[in-house]
């Protein structure tokens, strides 16, 4: 099915091939409409008014949470704290209940393949704290072995921070395997689900994991607008992240108590606006469905696997198509990722080049870059097509490979 | 062939590929010297530009690093072109080198910048300017 005409931009450049998922998604008609809508009918600031319009604002606000937390199977949408997105949820865990139960001599575990979003916090935490960062080695195949991970778990372990999906490899991991060895040893586990909020069936319950991460705007909602799922318990138990207005309850000269969830974590006018977009997303991927989302991408990356490693030279990182979302990294002889983008960039391919924000990663990888494609609802074969004749575009400029 | 492969075509010409694959000046230098790292955080590029001064002349100029074919066709070239020129020439020929790469149709047709010419086509990428002018940064600091 083509959904191109639903994602006003994809439909205004038909020429376009838009193969850069992972970094931001395209948005569809249905998200930029909610956004308008909102600020035509419902603007004014959340929780503050005692007229009618920001009640209006306030539901949409709350409404919004309910039908998120819904599609991630929560059903207690209190414990749906509204973030910027993925990095700021995962600093909130880092700060708040890093800063509280973290103490010097203790371990927090993380994988080699993690984004700087969920690799830094941790690192600093454990900087600050004077823990101990452990990081679990990957297997060649670019996969995380539980078993190699378990090995990493002692009894001074507080925290096992994890992707459930690689941004740079797009291997999918573990993850209820991973949340119960967290579990039996005492320590929480976060989970940045960055990458597979977009693109698999989530149930927070499910999977076991005691915090959850996500960013809109991979998901076909909005820039600036994602959230942290927590366990109830954890989440009263962890003070403040930001302090200021919304997040309290009574405010004394000496000192204030704070609101209930999930305000306490909400300080300041939240992003309402971005938040019924959002919602509008979720919306929009529930109607298809996101079994067939999956599907969908499955193929696709089945196809681009095969089509990419039948060309000379050309190298791609990480597992199979069964144990990768729609993400392919490669390499292409010497031509450099940078070249290469830039090349496709001509023949209206977007991809991505450099580090994707893993620098870990590319240390053990042992490259400065790769070239990477990644899938989402809107794209097709044809976007395949394009991308294999732009690779051999740039075989062609650059002759045999003289490494 | 559309404007924009002809652009690429242009970008990506033998003699930039030549010292990418082969480039000249590549390596440590020997006895003293100053050297200046620039990177670009954003793509992972790198060059460490080794440079020795006798008098006001440069001397000695080498690099190391890795990148893409444009930050390191353009070390190559730019530490063969400055090689034996004394600061203020080559500060010269590095303000008219930026001209060209900033997109400056007078300064692409500059016979003194000689071989560097080749580079003039990455001013129709704005976002491998940076690639362009990541070793005459270095250049520039050295010299400073
Ligand atoms: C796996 C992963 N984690 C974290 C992030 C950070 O997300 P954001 O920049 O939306 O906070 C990203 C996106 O770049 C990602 O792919």
């Amino acid at each position: 099915m083509n959904r191109r005409s639903d994602f006003p931009l994809l439909a205004m450049n038909p020429g376009l091939h838009y193969l850069d998922s992972a970094a931001t998604s395209q948005k569809p008609r249905a998200v930029l409409d909610a956004i308008v809508n909102f600020y035509e009918t419902s603007n004014a600031n959340p929780h503050r008014g005692a007229y009618d319009l920001s009640v209006k604002a306030t539901d949409a606000y709350h409404g919004a949470r309910d039908r998120i937390a819904r599609f991630f199977g929560v059903s207690d949408p209190a414990t749906l704290i509204f973030t910027r997105g993925t990095t700021e949820a995962i600093n909130l865990v880092a700060s708040s209940w890093g800063g509280a139960n973290v103490a010097e001599g203790d371990e927090i575990v993380v994988t080699g393949m993690e984004h700087h979003a969920n690799f830094v916090p941790w690192q600093q935490l454990a900087i600050a704290k004077r823990a101990r960062l452990r990081i679990c080695e990957l297997e060649p195949d670019g996969t995380v072995k539980v078993a190699r991970l378990a090995e990493l778990v002692t009894k001074r372990t507080r925290i096992i921070a994890f992707s459930h999906v690689s941004n740079a490899l797009g291997t999918i991991n573990p993850v209820r395997e991973i949340a119960a060895i967290a579990r039996g040893a005492g320590a929480i586990s976060v989970c940045d689900g960055a990458q597979s909020a977009p693109h698999l069936a989530v149930d927070f319950h499910d999977l076991g994991v005691d915090f959850y991460a996500f960013s809109g705007h991979k998901m076909l909602g909005p820039m600036g607008i994602g959230g942290l799922i927590g366990r109830r318990a954890l989440l009263e138990g962890m003070p403040p992240y930001q302090t200021g207005g919304d997040m309290i309850e009574f405010v004394k000269d000496a000192d204030t108590t704070w609101n209930v969830l999930p305000h306490k974590f909400e300080a300041g006018t939240p992003n309402a606006a971005n938040a019924v977009g959002l919602a509008a997303a979720v919306d929009y991927l529930a109607a298809i469905g996101m079994d067939e989302v999956r599907r969908h991408e499955l193929a696709l990356i089945e196809s681009a696997m095969t089509r990419l490693s039948a060309i000379d030279d050309l190298h791609i990182y990480g597992p199979g198509p069964a144990q990768r979302s729609g993400v392919v990294s490669f390499t292409l002889g010497d031509v450099h990722p940078h070249d290469l983008a830039t090349i496709l960039d001509g023949a209206g391919v977007c991809i991505r080049a450099g580090h994707h924000c893993a620098q870990p990663l590319m240390r053990r990888l042992n490259v400065p870059a790769t070239a990477r494609a990644s899938f989402y609802v809107y794209n097709d074969e044809s976007d395949i097509d394009a991308l294999v004749a732009g690779i051999m575009t740039a075989k062609a400029l650059f002759g045999p490979a003289h490494v | 062939m559309s404007e924009n492969a002809a652009n690429i075509q242009a970008m990506y010409q033998e003699l930039i590929l030549d010292h990418y694959r082969r480039p000249r000046n590549k390596g440590e230098l020997e006895g003293e010297h100053t050297t200046v790292a620039m990177k670009n955080p954003l793509c992972g590029d790198e060059v460490y530009l080794h440079l020795s001064l006798e008098g006001d002349r440069v001397n000695g100029i080498s690099f190391t690093g890795r990148g893409c074919s444009i930050s390191q066709a353009a070390a190559s070239m730019i530490t063969q072109a400055v090689k034996g020129k004394t600061s203020d020439e080559a500060e010269a020929l590095g303000a008219r080198y930026r001209e060209m790469i900033m997109g400056d149709k007078e300064a692409a047709t500059d016979k003194s910048l000689g071989q560097l010419r080749a580079l003039s086509g990455v001013s129709k990428f704005p976002a491998r300017v940076k690639c362009a002018l990541l070793a005459w940064n270095a250049l520039e600091e050295g010299l400073r």
